[in-house]
C-alpha cells in the first residue's frame, strides 16, 4: 500500500485507509459495547432490569454524526476518483480488444500485441475498450484501476505507470468457460524502450513465425483453439486438416472433410458447421478481420501443423 | 356443540380440518401449516446450496485443477447463486416467519387471503423445480452467475432460458406473499393495536412487503426480456443485435437492490424482538427502528447504480449513486445503536436466540462497514468485481439475513414445536458456526483487496494462503451448521415440553397456547400496551 506504483494508487489508498479506518473505530466501539453489555448487565451481575427512557438528544447525535462520517468518507472517495476521469490531452492511445478470452492490444503505428500491454514509464496511457462478444473488465490491481469492456460501447480508461515492472492484467467481469484464465501483463519500460519495441517490426526478421501463426496470434485463436492437440473451447488446430469430422448443421448431423473450404467457412462463419461436442455461439465471424492473404496462410499453418 | 369445545384443544397439527395424511399438508391453508412447509423445502434447498458452496471451495483449496472442470466450476457458483438468493434468502424470513409468526404477532386468525397464501407456496415449489431440473435438462445449468448478465445469458448454450424462467415465477410467489402480508398488516391487527404498538418484526415486515410488491415486477420485465432476446432474436441487451448490455445491468439492479432490503429487513426485524425480550428492557427507540425500516425501503429504491460504477455509466451518475448509498447506510447504523442501547442496562440471559442475535450484531456490522469501502468510488473502482465484494455480501447475507434466521428458529421453535431442543447443544453449535464463519469469510476480504477477481476457477498462486483458509473455515461453518440442525431435528421430535411463554415475551404471540390451535387464540386478544413493555 501507498506505493506510487501508478498515479491512481495513492488517492484510492488514502481513501480506503481513511474510510476503513472510520469502520474500523466504529466495529470497535460496537463490538465492544456489544461484550461489555452481555457481561456487565448478565441476568447473573444485574438481575433486575432498569427502564431507560428514550433520550431525544442522543438518538439525534448518532444520527448526525454518523452522517456527517458518511459525507467525509463520500467525499475522499470522490475526491480519489476524480483524476481516473481526466485523461491528459497528450495521452498515448492504445485500443484495447477484450475477446473471450485474450487481450489484444493495436498501437497507432499499426502495431499489435497479445496480452501483452507494453507502456513507457511516466507518461499518460488511454486505453480505449472494445469488445466484439461479450462483458469483460480491464483490472489491473496494482495500478488500481477497473473498466468494463461493453460491447456495442465505447468505455475508456486511463493511467500513467510510476515504476518500471510487469504488473497483471486480470479480466474482472465474468465472461464464460475460461474467464479466470484471461490474463495479460502491462511492461512499463523506459520511454527508450518503449520506442524501440514500438518500432520494431517482428513480422520482417528473420527467424520469423509462420505468417498464418502471426495472424492466428493476433486474433487471439489460440485463447480456444490449441496448437498441441488438448481440447480447451473450441477444437485444436493440431491434426484438423485432412480429418474427417461430425459437425452439426441446421439442426442436422453430418459428416465433413476438413479441407479448405470447411476452414474457410469455418472462420467467416462459425455458427454454420458446428463439432459435435463443442458449443454454438461462442465464435465470433472474422468476415471482415481476416483478409484472403491471411486466410490462405492460417489454412497452410493449419496443413503444416500435421506434418 | 360438543364438536367444538374439542376443537378448540387441539393444536393445528391435530386438527386436520378433515383431510387425510399428507393433504392435511397439501391442501391446508392455515397459515402455520404453509410457514412449515415453506421451512422444510427452503431447508433442503439451503442444504443443497450449502453442498455446492462447499464444493466450489474444495475446488480451491489449491491452484490448479482438483476435481472439476471450469464448465463445472462456473454452473455450480451460479446455481450456489440463484438458489441462495432466489429460493433461500428472499422468499426465506418472509415466507416461514412471514407466514407462522405475523398472524400470531397481530393476534389474528390467519393472513387476508389464505388460500391466495397456500397459491404462493406452489408457485414457489414450481419455480423451484424449474431451477433444479435445469442441471440434469439439456446442456445443464446455467454457467452465467446469478445475475445472468446479458450478452453473455443470451449467447452460452446451457440452460439460461429455464433458470430465467424459474425466477419469474419465483417473482410472482413473491409478490403474491408481499400483497398479503400488507393486506394483513393494514386490516387484521387485535382490535387496540395501533400502529406503533405493532411489535417490530411486523413492521420490518411490512417495510418488506412494500418492495416486494412494487420492485419484484421489474425483475419479471427483464426477464421476460431476456426470453424474448433468446427466442425471438429480438434485440434489446445483445449488441449484436442492436441492443444494449448495460440496459440489462440497469433493469436487473433496480429490482435486486431493493431486493437485498427485502433480505435483510425481516432479519432487521427478528434482531428487535430478540434483543429486548432476553435484555427484559423496552426496545430502546421504537419509533426510530420502525421509520428507518421504511427508510432503508424508500432509499433503497434509488442506490441500484453503484453495482455499476464500472459499467460505462456517466461520471456525474457515478457521483449521485455513491452519495445516495451513503445515505442508506445510515438507518441500518440507527438500527444497530438501539439494540445496543437495549441492552444497556438490562437483565441480559444469553440463551441461544440472543447468542445468534449478537452474533447477527457483529457480523452484520462487519459487512455493512465494508460496504461503505464499497460504495465509495475511488476504493470501489479498485474492488468492484473482487473478493472483497464477495466477503462482504456474505457478511451482510450469511452473517446477518442468515444469523437472523438461525435465531429466528431458535426463538419460536418452542412456539413452532411446543418442545424445546438442547440448548447447551445450541451455543455450542453457535461458537462453531461463528469461528467457521470468520475462517471461511475474513480471508476473502484480504484476497480482494489484494485483487482475486470473484468467480474465478484458476486459482493464481499468490492467493493461496487465503483460500486454503477459506476452505478450512467452510468445513467448521458446516459442522455447526449440521451440529444444529441436529440439535433443532432432536429436538421437534423429542425435546422438552416447553410451556406457552418460555422465553417471557409479551407479543401476543406467547399468550396462546405452544403450539397454537388452528385459529391461534381462543378468544382474540385486546392490545392496551406497547410491546416490549417491562417493567422494571
Amino acid at each position: 500500500m501507498f506505493t506510487n506504483v501508478s498515479n491512481f494508487t495513492q488517492g484510492v489508498d488514502t481513501a480506503f485507509v481513511v474510510i476503513f479506518g472510520m469502520c474500523l473505530v466504529f466495529l470497535i466501539g460496537i463490538t465492544f459495547f456489544l461484550i461489555y453489555f452481555a457481561l456487565k448487565y448478565s441476568k447473573k451481575r444485574h438481575p433486575k432490569p432498569v427502564d431507560v427512557k428514550d433520550n431525544k438528544k442522543l438518538e439525534l447525535t448518532w444520527i448526525i454524526i454518523p452522517t456527517l462520517l458518511v459525507l467525509v468518507m463520500f467525499w475522499v472517495g470522490y475526491k480519489g476518483y476524480l483524476p481516473s476521469r481526466q485523461v491528459p490531452a497528450d495521452a498515448i492511445n492504445i485500443k484495447v480488444t477484450g475477446m473471450m478470452w485474450t487481450w489484444l492490444f493495436d498501437y497507432d503505428n499499426g502495431k499489435k500485441s497479445t496480452n501483452l500491454l507494453v507502456v513507457p514509464i511516466g507518461k499518460a496511457i488511454k486505453l480505449n475498450l472494445y469488445s466484439p462478444d461479450v462483458l469483460h473488465s480491464f483490472y489491473v490491481p496494482a495500478f488500481r484501476i477497473k473498466e468494463d469492456v461493453v460491447p456495442g460501447k465505447n468505455n475508456w480508461m486511463w493511467f500513467q505507470a510510476n515504476e518500471l515492472g510487469d504488473y497483471d492484467i486480470l479480466c474482472a467481469e465474468y465472461c464464460g468457460t475460461r474467464h479466470s484464465y484471461m490474463l495479460g501483463v502491462v511492461r512499463v519500460v523506459s520511454e527508450n524502450e518503449y520506442i524501440e519495441w514500438y518500432n520494431r517490426d517482428e513480422s520482417a526478421s528473420a527467424d520469423a513465425e509462420h505468417i498464418g501463426l502471426q495472424v492466428i496470434k493476433k486474433n487471439a485463436c489460440i485463447a480456444c483453439h490449441s496448437l498441441d492437440g488438448s481440447k480447451i473451447v473450441g477444437p485444436s488446430f493440431k491434426g484438423l486438416y485432412g480429418r474427417s469430422i461430425t459437425v452439426e448443421t441446421d439442426g442436422k448431423t453430418r459428416i465433413l472433410l476438413a479441407d479448405d473450404e470447411y476452414i474457410k467457412r469455418s472462420i467467416y462463419e462459425p455458427n454454420a458447421d458446428v463439432v459435435e461436442g463443442y458449443n454454438k455461439g461462442l465464435m465470433i465471424s472474422y468476415k471482415d478481420k481476416l483478409t484472403e492473404e491471411e486466410m490462405a496462410e492460417v489454412i497452410d499453418f493449419i496443413k503444416s501443423l500435421n506434418e | 356443540m360438543t364438536d367444538l369445545v374439542q376443537k378448540e384443544h387441539l393444536n393445528f397439527y391435530q386438527d386436520k380440518q378433515g383431510h387425510k395424511g399428507i393433504w392435511a399438508w397439501l391442501l391446508s391453508t392455515d397459515h402455520k401449516r404453509i410457514g412449515l412447509m415453506y421451512l422444510y423445502s427452503i431447508m433442503i434447498f439451503f442444504l443443497v446450496a450449502v453442498t455446492l458452496g462447499f464444493l466450489m471451495r474444495l475446488e480451491l483449496i489449491k491452484p490448479g485443477k482438483q476435481f472439476m472442470e471450469p464448465e463445472t466450476y462456473n454452473k455450480l457458483f451460479t446455481l450456489h447463486g440463484v438458489i441462495m438468493i432466489f429460493l433461500f434468502i428472499i422468499p426465506g424470513i418472509p415466507a416461514i416467519f412471514g407466514n407462522f409468526v405475523l398472524p400470531l404477532v397481530l393476534g389474528a386468525k390467519d393472513v387476508a387471503f389464505p388460500r391466495l397464501n397456500l397459491f404462493s407456496y406452489y408457485l414457489y415449489v414450481l419455480g423451484a423445480l424449474f431451477a433444479l431440473s435445469t442441471l440434469v435438462i439439456g446442456d445443464g445449468a446455467a454457467d452465467t452467475g446469478w445475475t445472468f448478465y446479458a450478452p453473455y445469458s443470451v449467447k452460452t448454450g446451457t440452460n439460461v432460458s429455464l433458470s430465467v424462467l424459474a425466477a419469474f415465477i419465483l417473482g410472482f410467489s413473491s409478490i403474491l406473499t408481499g400483497l398479503n402480508f400488507l393486506t394483513t398488516i393494514h386490516r387484521m391487527r387485535a382490535p387496540g393495536m395501533t400502529w406503533f404498538k405493532m411489535p417490530l418484526f411486523a413492521w420490518s415486515t411490512y417495510a418488506t412487503a412494500w418492495i416486494q410488491v412494487l420492485a419484484t415486477p421489474i425483475i419479471g420485465i427483464t426477464l421476460l426480456m431476456i426470453i424474448a432476446e433468446r427466442f425471438f432474436g429480438i434485440g434489446l441487451f445483445d449488441p449484436a443485435l442492436g441492443g444494449d448490455p448495460v440496459l440489462y445491468q440497469h433493469l436487473f439492479w433496480i429490482y435486486s437492490h431493493p431486493a437485498v432490503y427485502i433480505m435483510i429487513l425481516p432479519g432487521m426485524g427478528i434482531i428487535s424482538e430478540i434483543i429486548p425480550v432476553f435484555s427484559r428492557r423496552r426496545i430502546y427507540g421504537y419509533n426510530a427502528i420502525a421509520y428507518s425500516s421504511l427508510a432503508i425501503a424508500f432509499i433503497g429504491y434509488f442506490v441500484w447504480g453503484h453495482h455499476m460504477f464500472t459499467s460505462g455509466m456517466s461520471g456525474p451518475a457515478r457521483i449521485v449513486f455513491s452519495l445516495l448509498t451513503f445515505l442508506v447506510a445510515i438507518p441500518s447504523a440507527i438500527k444497530v445503536f438501539n439494540w445496543i442501547a437495549t441492552m444497556y442496562k438490562g437483565a441480559i440471559d444469553l440463551q441461544p436466540p440472543m447468542l445468534f442475535a449478537m452474533g447477527f450484531i457483529f457480523l452484520f456490522t462487519i459487512g455493512g462497514l465494508t460496504g461503505l469501502v464499497l460504495g465509495a468510488l475511488a476504493t470501489d473502482i479498485h474492488l468492484h468485481d473482487t473478493y472483497f465484494v464477495v466477503a462482504h455480501f456474505h457478511f451482510v447475507m450469511f452473517g446477518g439475513t442468515g444469523f437472523a434466521f438461525i435465531a429466528a428458529l431458535h426463538y419460536w421453535f418452542p412456539k413452532i414445536y411446543g418442545k424445546m431442543y438442547n440448548i447447551r447443544r445450541a451455543t455450542t453449535a453457535f461458537w462453531i458456526m461463528i469461528t467457521g464463519f470468520m475462517l471461511l469469510y475474513f480471508p476473502m476480504f484480504i484476497a480482494g483487496f489484494r485483487g482475486m477477481p470473484r468467480r474465478y476457477y484458476n486459482l493464481l498462486p499468490r492467493f493461496q494462503i487465503e483460500n486454503f483458509i477459506s476452505t478450512v473455515g467452510s468445513w467448521i461453518l458446516i459442522t455447526g451448521l449440521l451440529l444444529m440442525i441436529i440439535n433443532l431435528f432432536i429436538g421437534a421430535r423429542k425435546g422438552k415440553k416447553a410451556d406457552k411463554n418460555p422465553w417471557k415475551g409479551l407479543t401476543l404471540e406467547w399468550q396462546t397456547d405452544s403450539p397454537p390451535s388452528l385459529e391461534n387464540f381462543d378468544e382474540i386478544p385486546t392490545v392496551k400496551e406497547a410491546p416490549y413493555n417491562y417493567k422494571s
